[in-house]
C-alpha cells in the first residue's frame, strides 16, 4: 500500500481515537472537570499544542492530483503542502521576502512570496517549519500511543502478581534504566541500522522503561488498598480487578508521565539529529543544518531562528501543560518516580 | 547490614550481565558482519578482502563462543583495537577521560552551587512573584535545544564578542581556562533549569512540614531555617540526583565536545556513530552503565550518612 493511504488511515484512526476518548471524558466527572481546570490554567498553551497538533494531522492528509503529470503525479501533496504553490523551490539561499538570490542576486521564481526565506537547497523555510511539527508528533505521539499498551500490560501485571513476573520486569527495568539514555538510544539506532523506524523504536524502549516503572510503583501501592481487597472477597476474577480497579486508578499517572516524556523525546530527536541519526525533516534536522550559517558573512539566520522558534514554541507549551496536569490530577506521586 | 551489601552488590553485578547481554543481541547477533566488515573496510571492497577482516576480528566464529569471549573480555576490561583503526579503545579512554573530565567537573559544580542556592532562594520567597519568576525562567530554559544553546552561545561569545576562541582545546594550565570557559557555561547553564524547579518543590514541600514550625516557634530565622533544616531534610533527593549525574561527569557531553573541539570521551562516541565503530561504540555504552550502577549502589549507602533514620535490609 502507498504511505500517504496509510498516513491518511492513521489520521483517521487518531481522530476516531480522540473522539472516543472525549465522549469518554465527558462521562467522568474526574476527567472532564480536571479538563476544565486545565483549561482554565492555560488556555493559551493548550491552544497552542491543539494548533501543532491540527499542523501535523493536516500534514498527514495527502492525495495525488489527478492532472499532474511526470513526477508530481507520483508525489502526495499534502494539506500543508497544498498552501503553497507547487515546485516551491529556488535555486539556493532567499532572505525573508526577498527578490533576488542572497549570494549573486539573480531573480527568484518565487519573488517575495518567501516569508521566512529559504535554505541553502532552496526550499521554502516556512514551509519545511510547519513540516516538523507532524515529525515531531509522530516521534513523541505515536511512539508513546505504542508503547502505553505494552508498558501498561507489564507495569501492571509486574506490580499485581508480583513473584516471578515481577523479578523479570524489575530485573529489565533496572538493566535499561542503568544505561544512560542518549547512549541506550544510540546503540540502539546505531546497532539496528539507522532509520525512522529505528529511532521510534529507540524512543520506544526508553519510553517503556519510564512507564512501567511508574505503573509498576503506583500498581504495588494499589492492590493493598481496601477497595481492591473487597473487589476480590466478591469474587471478581484478576482481569477484572486490573482492567476495572487497578487500570483507571492508574491512568492519571499515564497522562502525566506521558506528557513529561514527550517534551523530552522531541529535545533528544535534535541532539540526534546533531549525531547525523535523527528522523528527516525535523527541527533538529534544520537546526543541524544551519549550525554553520551563523558563521556565514552576511550571517544566514533565518533557517536556525525559524526552526528554533517552532521546537521552542511546541515544547513550552507542552511543558506548561504539564506542569499544570501534574498540579491538578497528582501533585506528589510522579515526581517521585520520573 | 553487610547482607544488605551483598545482596546489593550481587543484583548490582546481575544488572552488568544483562547490560552485556543487550549489548550482544544488538551488536553480535543483530548486527551482521558482513554489514560492520563494510562499513570498516569500505563498501566497494572486494568480498575475499571483507571476509578476511571478518575472520581476523572474530566475527566468523560460532555465536556462543563469540559470547563468551565478548563477556569475559568485557569484565575484564580487556577492550581489544578499535574495528574502524585498530587502535587500543583502553587508550581512546584513558587519552579521553581528562580532557572530558577538565572542563564538566567544574560545570559540575557550578551546576550543583547555583542549583541548589538559586532553588533555597526562589524558596525563601515562595508564593511571592519572585518566586513565580523564577518558575517561569527555569520552564522557559528548559524548553530551549541545547543544539540552540551551543550554536548562539558560540556566535555570541565567540564570534561577536570575541572572548572565547571559537573552539580548540589545549590541556596547558595557562591556557586551559580559555578554552573551557564556554563548554563549562553551556554544561552548567544546560540543566540549571530542571535542577532549580526540582530542588524547588523540594525545598517547598519541606517548608510545611511540622519540624519547620517547630524551629520557627524556637526563634530560628528564616535564612537559618532554610540553611540549617530544610536543606538538611532534602538532602536524600538532592545527593540521589547527584550521584547519579556523575557518571555524565566521564562520559562528557557528546554535543558539547564535538562542537567546541573537546578530544574527550564524547567526542570518542561522536566519531564511533560516525564511523559505525561498533566495537568502541559498545565499549562507551558499558562503561557509562557501568558507571551509573556503580554510583546508584554508592547512593544507596550514602543515604545512611545523610539520614540516620534510613536502615539497609
Amino acid at each position: 500500500m502507498e504511505a500517504h493511504v496509510v498516513s491518511n488511515a492513521v489520521v483517521a484512526g487518531l481522530v476516531a481515537g480522540a473522539l472516543y476518548t472525549a465522549t469518554r471524558v465527558r462521562k467522568s466527572r474526574f476527567w472532564s472537570e480536571s479538563f476544565r481546570e486545565l483549561g482554565r490554567r492555560r488556555p493559551v498553551a493548550l491552544a497552542a499544542i491543539a494548533f501543532y497538533v491540527a499542523l501535523g494531522l493536516a500534514d498527514s492528509v495527502a492525495w495525488l492530483d489527478s492532472g499532474a503529470q511526470g513526477i508530481a503525479a507520483h508525489r502526495p501533496r499534502s494539506l500543508v503542502d497544498r498552501l503553497f504553490p507547487a515546485e516551491f523551490q529556488e535555486r539556493s539561499y532567499s532572505a525573508p521576502l526577498a527578490f533576488e538570490e542572497f549570494y549573486g542576486g539573480a531573480g527568484l521564481r518565487f519573488p517575495g512570496q518567501h516569508w521566512l526565506g529559504t535554505d541553502i537547497l532552496g526550499r521554502d523555510v516556512l514551509h519545511m517549519a510547519l513540516k516538523g511539527a507532524r515529525v515531531a508528533l509522530l516521534l513523541g505521539g505515536l511512539t508513546s500511543l505504542i508503547v502505553i499498551p505494552l508498558a501498561l500490560l507489564f507495569g501492571m501485571s509486574a506490580g499485581y502478581f508480583g513473584g516471578r513476573i515481577d523479578d523479570a520486569v524489575f530485573f529489565a527495568i533496572s538493566t535499561l534504566s542503568s544505561i544512560p539514555s542518549l547512549l541506550l538510544l544510540i546503540a540502539l539506532i546505531v546497532a539496528l541500522g539507522r532509520g525512522p523506524l529505528q529511532v521510534c523504536f529507540a524512543m520506544g524502549v526508553t519510553g517503556w522503561v519510564s512507564f512501567s516503572r511508574v505503573i509498576r510503583g503506583e500498581t504495588l501501592k494499589l492492590r493493598e488498598l481496601d477497595y481492591v481487597a473487597a473487589a476480590r472477597a466478591l469474587g471478581a476474577s484478576e482481569s477484572r480487578i486490573l482492567l476495572r480497579h487497578i487500570l483507571p486508578n492508574v491512568m492519571h499517572l499515564v497522562v502525566i508521565t506521558f506528557v513529561l516524556l514527550f517534551s523530552g523525546m522531541v529535545l533528544t530527536e535534535a541532539i540526534l539529529a546533531f549525531l547525523g541519526i535523527g528522523l528527516d525533516g525535523s527541527w533538529g534536522q534544520m537546526i543541524d543544518q544551519a549550525r554553520d550559517e551563523l558563521a556565514r558573512d552576511p550571517i544566514i539566520y533565518w533557517n536556525l531562528t525559524a526552526a528554533s522558534v517552532a521546537l521552542f514554541g511546541l515544547i513550552l507549551a507542552v511543558n506548561l501543560v504539564g506542569d499544570a496536569i501534574r498540579d491538578i490530577l497528582d501533585p506528589r506521586t510522579v515526581r517521585e518516580n520520573v | 547490614m553487610l547482607a544488605y551489601a551483598i545482596r546489593r552488590l550481587a543484583y548490582g553485578f546481575l544488572v552488568v550481565l544483562g547490560v552485556l547481554g543487550l549489548l550482544f543481541v544488538l551488536f553480535f547477533l543483530y548486527a551482521k558482519p558482513i554489514d560492520i566488515a563494510r562499513r570498516a573496510v569500505g563498501e566497494k571492497a572486494p568480498s575475499a578482502v571483507l571476509q578476511t577482516w571478518i575472520a581476523q576480528h572474530g566475527y566468523d566464529r560460532p555465536w556462543p563462543e563469540q559470547l563468551r569471549d565478548h563477556y569475559w573480555r568485557m569484565l575484564s576490561f580487556d577492550f581489544g583495537r578499535s574495528d574502524i583503526d585498530d587502535v587500543p579503545i583502553s587508550r581512546r579512554l584513558s587519552e579521553g577521560a581528562g580532557p572530558s573530565l577538565s572542563f564538566t567537573v567544574p560545570a559540575f559544580v557550578i551546576e550543583l552551587l547555583l542549583g541548589v542556592g538559586l532553588a533555597l532562594f526562589v524558596a525563601y520567597f515562595r508564593d511571592t512573584y519572585i518566586d513565580r519568576m523564577g518558575v517561569i525562567l527555569a520552564v522557559l530554559s528548559m524548553s530551549v535545544s541545547i543544539l540552540l544553546v551551543i550554536i548562539a552561545g558560540q556566535y555570541v561569545f565567540g564570534k561577536l564578542l570575541n572572548w572565547f576562541p571559537i573552539s580548540g582545546f589545549d590541556p596547558d594550565p595557562a591556557l586551559l581556562p580559555r578554552f573551557i570557559a564556554m563548554p563549562v557555561l553551556i554544561f552548567a547553564l544546560a540543566g540549571i533549569g530542571g535542577e532549580i524547579r526540582f530542588n524547588r518543590t523540594l525545598f517547598v514541600e519541606e517548608t510545611s512540614r511540622d519540624y519547620v514550625r517547630t524551629a520557627r516557634a524556637k526563634g530560628a530565622g528564616d535564612g537559618r531555617v532554610m540553611v540549617r533544616h530544610v536543606l538538611r531534610n532534602a538532602l536524600i533527593p538532592i545527593l540521589t540526583h547527584v550521584v547519579t549525574a556523575i557518571p555524565f561527569l566521564f562520559t562528557g557531553s557528546l554535543l558539547i565536545e564535538s562542537f567546541f573541539g573537546i578530544p574527550g570521551l564524547g567526542a570518542v562516541t561522536v566519531d564511533a556513530i560516525q564511523s559505525s565503530d561498533f566495537s568502541t561504540l559498545r565499549v562507551m555504552v558499558y562503561i557509562g552503565a557501568l558507571l551509573f550502577i556503580v554510583f546508584q549502589i554508592v547512593t544507596d549507602f550514602t543515604y545512611t550518612l545523610a539520614d540516620p533514620r534510613v536502615r539497609l535490609e
